[in-house]
């Protein structure tokens, strides 16, 4: 690990102060950064057009923390790049999974750009952690994460839905670099995450394992199946995380089938759950921190985010599901996506 | 022919001996380990046998992701729910990525008895063999059993393997230079007259059938066709070409299984009458195992009779 442009050699200070621990014990591995950070060598980290005048610079205590921020800063900048990337790669498919996909950004950048240990170099490397992507049709969010982490070049997202191509509408483990498992038919990735931290446990690997559902998904029984097999073998390497965007095709969540309460339900099958925002980059880091220092059991990240987030008109819209934009609507997505981008950079263009 | 013993059985020790030999090799049950006899690897290796509960499809993914960190996982429950059941996960978890996941299915077919036709699976051919990927097997004794397990292991990819409830009788040991091969039916008995091929207990049946139809001056090649897919293509064409009429009978439906298969080959390539035998588009019955297969004509008998058919429909 630590060739790639965007590792950091070091290790990430932390000030304690926001109530967790950001360079985690296990990370013995350098921590993985943003795309786009760079070590300068003295220990700060510099970003593109980093700025100081944000709110979001100060912690909880009103002090400023320019390390944090510039973590969570990078992240979001990374994550700002992924939704560009997956809305270019729908529309240019004219097909694909936008909605969910916007709404996991975040919660797949922290993953990819921050907790998992990876090697794009290795995508086999047998201490590697685990991510199975349950909800499968969205890879417009995991594609371009794996392109930024180095997985393969990022033109290979030109040919997504392609037949001349290599990346599939849903996951394909083989087919894609740093896919783990084969996933589409909703309930069964989660299945299978529990089987590799099954097979984890029995090995004495230290390696954890990531899954991805929507709270559409959770509909399906064989997530509960799941559920309770993970609990039974206290699978505290295994870490769920529910995309709660509270839609699903035909409609709200709420409608279509109630799943709440999700908490009380993932409680009742004995699991460590932990609400949290979905794009909130901050909590999440700290969620996952959590996650991995609960013992005995398995934990779920019930992340609560916006179906479509970032383009004002697919935002909590259900119908933005699993179609593409036309070039006008993909016009205007672009302009808002890549002005967020440009205001994280400090006002540089993407356009 | 020598001891009676279940397929399930047999199936079950050479779980065991396998187990030394292969660490990676981890059993899921789905609390059913008493009667599909993975009880048996469940004691011998308690830390690598995980009870899954009464939920068919989370043991398959589960198992697909054991293969996906390198283990082998044999997953157990009856046929029914083995391929019933979890059919999806079986298609999209285990055979789309290629994962080395072997499916045993206990029970199949109606000698499952008196449990009834909820648990007399007779389509678990024609699910397990439609999907890209699999192989299916079927052996008919112990003797058999033993190899297939034992050929499973050494196959790298996705298998299902049905296991019978009933003790049947050993026949291949005592056929002279048998070798189990996988992906190759074996000829028990000569015969220029028809051929029967046949897949689990239906073998057995089938020599019987031999001997009744020899007394009539008529005679059967029986070939035993333990792997119904990858089918023995070479061996079917040679049958259709030498005996020019080809029976077929299994445990199972006629639509879809070893009958379909072997239709579907001849029809392309050495069009001669294929009669199928097994059971004809209608669910079993409970019932004492015997008195089910005698009421749908699962016998040797039934068999027989289907080879006289044959042979009407026969040309030169």
């Amino acid at each position: 690990m630590g060739t790639a442009p965007f590792f950091y050699g070091g290790t990430v200070a932390t000030t304690g102060k926001v109530g967790y621990t950001r360079n985690r014990n296990r990370h013995s591995a350098p921590v993985c950064l943003a795309a786009g950070v760079k070590n300068t060598g003295t220990g700060v980290l510099r970003l593109p057009g980093d700025r100081k005048s944000k709110k979001d610079d100060i912690n909880r205590t009103g002090k400023v923390n320019w390390m944090e921020q510039s973590v969570s800063h990078a992240l979001a900048v990374t994550a700002a790049k992924g939704r560009l990337l997956g809305m270019d790669m729908v529309h240019r498919a004219a097909s694909g999974h936008i909605g969910g996909s916007l709404s996991a950004m975040d919660i797949m950048t922290v993953l990819y750009f921050h907790v998992m240990r990876l090697d794009p170099a290795r995508p086999q490397d047998p201490a590697r952690d685990r991510f199975v992507l349950s909800k499968g049709h969205c890879t417009p969010a995991l594609y371009p994460m794996l392109a930024l982490r180095g997985f393969f070049p990022a033109e290979e997202l030109k040919l997504f839905r392609s037949i001349k191509g290599t990346l599939s509408g849903h996951a394909e483990m083989g087919q894609t670099p740093g896919v783990d498992m084969s996933t589409g038919s909703l309930g069964q990735g989660i299945s299978a995450a529990v089987g590799m931290a099954l097979a984890g446990k029995a090995d004495g690997k230290s390696y954890r394992v990531y899954t991805l559902l929507g709270d559409g998904e959770i509909e399906e029984g064989q997530v509960w199946e799941a559920a309770m097999a993970a609990a039974k073998y206290k699978l505290d390497n295994l870490c769920a995380i529910v995309d709660v965007n509270g839609l699903q095709i035909d409609g709200a969540t709420a409608d279509v089938m109630p799943s709440e309460p999700l908490d009380k339900k993932f409680e009742a099958f004995n699991w460590n759950v932990i609400p949290v925002d979905g794009h909130d980059l901050d909590a999440l880091e700290a969620a996952f921190v959590q996650a991995a220092e609960c013992k005995g059991r398995p934990t779920v990240l019930l992340a609560k985010t916006v179906k479509g987030r970032g383009v004002s008109f697919m935002e909590n819209q259900a119908g933005w599901h699993g179609k593409a934009p036309n070039d006008e609507q993909y016009e205007q997505a672009r302009r808002e996506l890549a002005a967020a981008l440009a205001e994280l950079e400090g006002g540089a263009s993407h356009e | 022919m020598s001891e009676k013993i279940a397929t399930r059985v047999a199936y079950g020790e050479t779980l065991v001996q396998l187990g030394k030999e292969y660490p990676n090799l981890v059993v899921l049950d789905a609390d059913l380990s008493g009667s599909t006899q993975s009880a048996m690897f469940a004691k011998a290796f308690p830390e690598r046998f995980y009870n899954m509960g009464i939920a068919e499809a989370n043991m398959t993914g589960v198992a697909a992701g054991l293969a996906a960190c390198g283990k082998m996982p044999f997953t157990n429950s009856f046929a029914m729910f083995a391929t019933g059941r979890a059919y999806e996960q079986v298609r999209n978890s285990v055979a789309y990525p290629r994962l080395n996941v072997k499916i045993v299915g206990s029970h199949g077919g109606l000698s499952v008895g008196e449990d009834g036709a909820t648990h007399q699976c007779i389509e678990d051919y024609a699910l397990m063999r439609a999907i890209p990927n699999m192989s299916v097997l079927s052996p008919c004794d112990a003797n058999e059993m033993r190899c297939a397990v034992r050929a499973l292991v050494n196959y790298d990819g996705p298998a299902y393997l049905r296991l019978g409830r009933l003790a049947v009788e050993c026949v291949t040991d005592a056929i002279p230079g048998y070798a189990f091969r996988w992906g190759r039916g074996c000829v028990l008995r000569e015969g220029g007259d028809a051929t029967v091929i046949a897949a689990g207990m239906m073998v057995q049946m089938a020599l019987k059938a031999a001997e009744i139809l020899a007394a009539e001056g008529i005679s059967v090649r029986l070939i035993d066709m333990h792997t119904i897919k990858p089918l023995d293509y070479e061996l079917v064409l040679k049958a259709a070409l030498e005996t020019r009429c080809i029976i077929t009978t299994e445990e199972h439906s006629v639509i879809g299984g070893l009958g379909s298969a072997v239709a579907e080959f001849v029809s392309e390539h050495c069009p001669v009458p294929v009669v199928r035998h097994g059971v004809y588009d209608t669910f079993g019955r409970s019932g004492k195992a015997q008195d089910v297969l005698e009421t749908f004509g699962l016998t040797p008998e039934g068999v027989a009779e289907k080879v006289r058919q044959g042979l009407k429909l026969k040309r030169d």
